[in-house]
């Protein structure tokens, strides 16, 4: 069974969490993404769930550290400025092995920045700005449809690996309304034998903990967190390349700008350039052997962000040099049209970019 | 037959403590795990520590354990509670932590009136790094970054913790009590089951300050540092209970 | 290490590995019968606090509450109604 709902991109992700079992939901204002904690505060408590509007975003993802650490699928979400404040939190739950989701709705920066939807979040996101020697897996659908997936297997992923997983959509995303369908599913929720939630008395005592002050068995903990990253980066990436033998260009972009870029090569076509998208779903980890494997006839790649360029070192690692790499990008929440990309990418296909 | 007039509570691992020799988190952390086992809760409480000197608290009390960022554990103690009402959820905190850093987060979890219990060890100083200067640190008084006393034109007068937070509506319990000699340390864990049995009772935030000592800091013998305690601290901290629902 | 101090009615155990020498159990016994041994030291490296008048003990566990490092166990002999 399933059925056809028109939603908003911020609000279908909270239906999607609250799918995936999300019993906790923790949160504070900050636009563009204020629909979250609004329709978590409606819905989380009808679910079984608990909402608090947190005093910082500092203290949301803290809740969630809390919430995790008992056991249960905890989420949070933010924007830009306020996922920057959730890094502490987020290196900690990553230092405690701890499985969350965070949803971040990204808009201009660097600082207050503005409102307008943005890509400058890429670093942040897939580098982290938290410390310590850590990586999580990051989601960038690009679609309202894609979101709800993606939301939910953002969960799965979660637990399946003991990490914080981020779903990352741009403002436009987060506030477009499109058709979503909502099919039936039911979470497989696995055993937590590692939860502290007060239930030593069956078992042995759990400790949730990030402290080591014996160098070797810090190392040792990260280079046992480094081998799930491995088993991450061979199962879990995710791209979608349209790219062709005989194409002479591959576009890419994530998130809503890819839907640009294929309006974009529908001019392109007109003009006689064939060009194919290749948008990475996943960004950590970043799809680089698509790169390395692009067809012959691929004679240069354009990188397109709503930013100045982030993603862009990551192309450059997965082609290796072996196409040309050019770039365009809009930044501060304005958005490229596909008439601005087409002109740049007949430019380039003519040599003269 | 012999009665155990006293002995180490099972509220506590075998772990050696780390703590400096005469430092009274020993005592605080005895009371708190008595008082687990004679609620008959310790199988059912997740303890929270953030930084510190007590941020090895989870070696030490014999239960479920997080240890926390600094300053955020009352925050770390709503998403955990909230998620697990039937548990009893407690934060061990220092004056460095709850009454700097975590200010926010010990503010908002009163507010909300979160049903966990904060132990707040308020020694005024900042013990683990090296002495420095904290919110609590006595006026005049010599650490390492107030090296010529703590100055009140630039740095304040010394915060009152529990004056401020018991202002807040939504909090249950709130009492300051000393550690100095056992007359006062007895007096503390009577305050400690308090705390915890209204937490069981499901009444809300509650708090219990511990005037605790840190003589490495101070500079004194062990024994000067309870002196400390009870000349210096006091009569600026008065002890007593600052608010009480019941 | 357990050092034991016994007499008829009262019994003091000292878990003498743990002991930090701090002196808090001395300065809050009633009957000024404890003192640290400067003679040696334990595996921690600090004199180990010790009883030298267990008869004078009254075992009431004053100096087991205010020890920080749980060191000391006080046991009463309780006597036939």
């Amino acid at each position: 069974m399933s059925k056809k709902v028109l939603m908003k991109g911020n609000e279908a992700m909270c239906l999607a969490a609250i799918m995936a079992g999300c019993k906790a939901y923790f949160g504070y204002p900050i636009t563009p993404q204020n629909e979250i904690p609004e329709y978590m505060s409606q819905h989380m408590e009808e679910s079984g769930g608990v909402f608090i509007q947190a005093e910082s975003e500092i203290a949301a993802i803290n809740m969630v550290y809390g919430a995790a650490a008992g056991g249960v699928r905890a989420m949070t979400s933010s924007s830009s400025p306020g996922i920057a404040l959730k890094q502490e939190g987020i290196s900690y739950l990553v230092g405690s092995d701890l499985p969350c989701v965070i949803v971040s709705v990204s808009r201009g920066g660097p600082g207050l920045g503005g409102i307008l939807p943005s890509q400058a979040d890429y670093f942040q996101s897939t580098r982290g700005g938290g410390n310590g020697d850590y990586y999580i897996p990051v989601y960038a659908p690009s679609s309202v449809q894609e979101s709800v997936d993606l939301t939910i297997k953002s969960f799965e992923i979660a637990d399946k690996y003991r990490t914080p997983v981020m779903v990352l959509v741009d403002g436009l995303l987060g506030q477009m309304m499109e058709p979503v369908e909502i099919k039936d599913y039911k979470p497989t929720l696995i055993e937590k034998p590692w939860a502290t939630n007060g239930d030593s008395g069956r078992r042995k005592r759990n400790i949730v903990n990030s402290l080591s002050l014996n160098a070797e068995g810090l190392e040792e903990t990260n280079l046992r967190r480094f081998e799930k990253y491995k088993e991450i980066l061979k199962t879990e990436e995710m791209v979608e390349n349209h790219v062709k033998d005989g194409d002479e260009m591959a576009i890419v972009a994530y998130g809503t700008p890819s839907r640009i870029v294929l309006n974009a090569i529908d001019i392109l076509a007109e003009q006689g350039i064939k060009a194919g998208l290749i948008r990475p779903v996943t960004l950590w980890p970043f799809p680089y052997s698509t790169f390395a494997n692009l067809p012959s006839s691929v004679k240069n790649i354009l990188v397109c962000e709503l930013s100045m360029g982030q993603m862009i070192e990551d192309v450059r690692q997965g082609v290796q040099g072996k196409h040309p790499i050019h770039f365009y990008g809009r930044t501060g929440g304005v958005i490229f049209s596909p008439e601005e990309i087409a002109k740049k990418a007949a430019e380039v296909a003519k040599g003269g970019a | 037959m012999s009665k155990v007039v006293y002995e180490k509570s099972r509220g506590l691992t075998d772990v050696p403590m780390f703590y400096c020799p005469g430092c009274t988190h020993g005592i605080i952390h005895k009371l708190v795990a008595e008082t687990l086992v004679e609620l008959d809760v310790l199988e059912k409480t997740i303890a929270i520590a953030p930084v510190g000197c007590s941020v090895l608290a989870y070696e030490y009390f014999n239960c479920d354990c997080i240890q926390a960022s600094h300053g955020r554990a009352p925050a770390v103690a709503s998403g955990l509670k909230r998620t697990n009402p039937d548990k009893i959820v407690f934060t061990y905190q220092g004056d460095g932590d709850l009454a700097a850093i975590g200010t926010s987060e010990i503010v908002h979890s009163a507010h909300r009136g979160d049903n966990v219990t904060v132990i707040f060890v308020n020694n005024a100083i900042y013990g683990m790094t090296g002495g420095q200067m904290a919110p609590t640190t006595l006026t005049d008084m010599k650490t390492s970054t107030s090296p010529f006393g703590r100055g009140t034109a630039s740095s304040g007068i010394p915060i009152k913790v529990s004056e401020m937070l018991s202002q807040l509506p939504s909090v249950a319990y709130i009492e300051r009590v000393s550690t100095h000699d056992v007359a006062h340390v007895r007096a503390a864990k009577k305050a400690i089951k308090k705390a915890f049995t209204y937490q069981m009772e499901g009444r809300g935030f509650t708090m219990v300050e511990l005037l605790s000592s840190c003589n490495i800091g101070y500079g004194v013998s062990p024994v000067e540092s309870l002196s400390f305690i009870k000349d210096a601290m006091i009569p600026y901290y008065p002890l007593g209970i600052y608010k009480d629902v019941s | 290490m357990k050092a034991t101090y016994s007499a008829s009615g009262q019994t003091l155990i000292f878990e003498e590995n743990l002991c930090k020498g701090c002196d808090l159990c001395a300065h809050v016994c009633p009957k000024k019968i404890l003192t640290l041994d400067k003679s040696r030291v334990n595996a921690k490296g600090y004199n180990p606090m010790t009883c030298f008048d267990i008869d004078k003990c009254i075992a009431c566990g004053m100096c087991g509450i205010m020890c920080p490092d749980s060191v000391i166990t006080v046991l009463k002999e309780e006597k036939a109604v």
